[in-house]
């Protein structure tokens, strides 16, 4: 048995796209090449700015989005799935142990439906549970453990703060007692003093229930605090991964760096050493040649301003993986 | 010398159909020319209402307090009534950039026709070719490469970084005195964000206009503000000079926003929420406004009993007086 739950070989996603009906027909490459496994009870971080194709990357793992080229296995205890080679009644066996936590908790519970509700509907529509009292005493079981009130269950969303909206989020992804949760961007929504709260209930729950995570997110200083492992992306490409101590203390990849300078520091005296990027990610519609961060990168080598290094992870120190383009 | 912007005593109410919400109560702050006033806070903190107030903004059911003031360049905006007025203030001494650069920004009118449409307004003297020759140049000054041809393009053209520097470029086309910039760039990635803060505080010493930034993020505060104002439920609970505030905060709820914070140089250092949620401006705490959250430290501030007041613990640095209690008693 493997100790992943989830390996990610050679997945590339891209969308067609066509700006009239009378224009060429073009591809988008949101998501290039990637390889990553995911350890079973991780934590495993994604970082990367708007348009690096994290989002992408996460729906293409839980089969939400079609995946062009490679495959991603979800190593259950029994028996393995291939996303790319799967019937209906495995992806319906699939969606039970991988689900989604959204940004956006006002935008992600329906007004009409009171939160019992909003929590049961999964359990129901997949066919979980056969009576409508197991069913209840899924949903309380569940509220209980992600700390919402039995007298919550009754009432409507709009009665809630964002933090214990996000809490309902939480409880309808793991009412179907899944394995692997996908959080993509899940406390970029919330306060400061909420954040560090759901936080600390993702820690929790992933210890008492067995999880893994995929946690996507762009504020690197929280992808630091709860992951494991992170990757970070750019433009549908991972340059840099690595055990978030290790890369966070040591990194390697000119792009991680400028990152991580670029958090405001908290000290009113150590006023601005980002490392300034200049303009903004390309398009992935013609992304540059050879390494994509070249356009962008406060040091290219002489090599890869022409663009004649492709990208690829090399291996720096047990576990930590560069691009190619920024090690020479 | 007397200060460029000056509130005095402000409250805030709102008549809704659950009856009147105590937005902001008894607030008083003031800015120099030059000079960035950060406001933080949670969300319902009442920062934008207080920022809204400058350029009488709120809605129609607000209600101000008869003894308040808010002196800008020595006259008293709460006064002002016509529409000659309002103009003077609304875009003329002082602009707003917002949080959503592209709710901002009428979707079907270019940006150049925006940006020229209120320099026509605000200056009696320019003329339309002189206002787009103006506007091209503050694109530009912003960091906006093609500026001549960003100008007849439409706000959904622009990326979100892009957007924000046109909405700042815009902003201070009319020379405003006192820029209001309501969390301009929470809903920018990390790079831009460091770009866009760099390029305010450039504009700062260019201009020497004043400023006051309002955000949720400490991390922004400190690398732009010179003065920070911490606000709750509608209060002032603490206010000063960003160092003293950030280095040595003293009241409960300011430490619990920092102490909140992720920080990447100290990874081992466990997250601690602030315990519940901020209360409904509905049923509003009677004495301190914290209380229902606060650790208590200080067992009179439980009950309500001791009144919300701003004392000076150092020059310059004042703090709620059960917030200090309760930090003694910590």
């Amino acid at each position: 048995m493997s100790d992943n739950l989830i390996s990610v070989n050679n997945v590339s996603v891209n969308f067609d796209y066509q700006e009239n009906f009378i224009s060429k027909k073009q591809k988008i490459h949101a998501v290039n090449n990637i390889n990553i496994k995911i350890k079973k009870g991780s934590f495993f971080g994604l970082v990367g700015e708007s348009g690096s194709g994290k989002t992408t990357l996460g729906r293409a793992i839980l089969g939400a989005n079609k995946i062009s080229s490679g495959n991603v296995i979800f190593h259950d205890d029994e028996r393995d799935y291939d996303l790319t080679n799967m019937n209906k009644q495995d992806l319906k066996e699939y969606r039970k142990k991988a689900q989604l936590i959204f940004q956006d908790p006002y935008a992600a519970l329906s007004p009409r439906m009171t939160v019992r509700d909003i929590i049961a509907e999964p359990l129901e529509v997949m066919k979980i549970t056969n009576s409508r009292q197991e069913t209840d005493e899924r949903v309380r079981d569940i509220a209980a453990k992600c700390r919402l009130n039995i007298e919550h269950l009754r009432r409507f969303p709009h009665a809630f703060s964002g933090g214990q909206r996000q809490r309902i989020s939480i409880a309808r992804a793991l009412v179907s007692n899944p394995k692997f949760i996908v959080a993509d961007e899940s406390v970029a929504a919330l306060d400061v003093s909420i954040q560090a709260d759901i936080l600390n209930l993702l820690k929790q729950l992933q210890t008492e229930l067995n999880l893994t995570y995929l946690f996507i997110s762009h504020d690197l200083s929280v992808v630091a605090h709860v992951c494991d492992v992170v990757a970070v992306m750019y433009l549908g490409h991972i340059v840099e991964m690595g055990p978030s101590r290790e890369l966070f203390k040591n990194p390697k990849h000119s792009y991680t760096k400028a990152l991580l300078s670029s958090i405001p520091s908290i000290d009113p005296e150590k006023r601005s050493e980002a490392i300034e990027l200049k303009g903004e990610i390309p398009s992935a519609l013609n992304p540059p040649p050879g390494c994509v961060f070249r356009t962008r990168c406060p040091h290219p080598g002489v090599d890869c301003k022409g663009g004649e290094i492709t990208m690829g992870l090399t291996e720096v120190e047990p576990g930590h993986w560069v691009d190619q383009c920024c090690v020479l | 010398m007397s200060h460029l912007l000056e509130v005095k005593n402000l409250d805030v109410k709102f008549d809704t159909d659950e009856g009147r919400i105590i937005a902001v109560e008894n607030i008083s702050l003031s800015l120099d020319q030059g000079k960035v006033l950060g406001i933080v806070g949670e969300s319902g903190s009442g920062k934008s209402v207080t920022a809204k107030s400058i350029m009488q903004l709120n809605p129609g059911n607000t209600f101000y307090n008869n003894n308040a003031e808010i002196i800008l360049d020595n006259e008293n905006v709460l006064k002002f009534t016509s529409k000659e007025d309002l103009k003077k203030i609304r875009g003329g001494k002082v602009s707003m950039i917002f949080q959503e650069p592209m709710a901002s920004f009428a979707p079907a009118i270019k940006i150049g026709a925006q940006m020229v449409e209120q320099l026509l307004i605000h200056k009696k003297n320019m003329n339309k070719k002189e206002a787009k020759s103006l506007s091209i140049n503050m694109l530009n000054r912003v960091g906006i490469a093609d500026a001549e041809k960003r100008f007849n393009q439409y706000a959904f053209e622009l990326s979100g970084g892009m957007r924000q520097r046109a909405m700042i470029a815009m902003a201070l086309s009319t020379m405003p005195k006192l820029l209001l910039a309501d969390e301009p760039t929470t809903a920018l990635d990390v790079t831009i964000q460091a770009q866009v803060i760099n390029l305010i505080k450039d504009i700062i010493q260019e201009y020497q206009m004043g400023v006051i930034f309002i955000t949720h993020d400490l991390g922004v505060i400190a690398q732009i503000a010179d003065d920070v104002a911490v606000m709750y439920l509608g209060s002032v609970v603490e206010k000063g000079p960003v160092n003293k505030i950030l280095k040595n905060p003293k009241h409960p709820y300011t430490k619990g926003l920092l102490e909140a914070l992720p920080d990447v140089n100290n990874l081992d250092a466990p997250l601690s929420p602030i315990p519940g949620n901020i209360p409904s401006p509905l049923d509003r705490p009677t004495g301190c406004v914290f209380r229902t959250r606060c650790p208590h430290h200080n067992p009179e501030g439980k009950d309500g009993k001791i009144e919300m007041k701003l004392v000076e613990v150092e020059q310059g640095h004042w703090v709620d007086q059960c917030g200090i209690k309760c930090g003694q008693n910590e």
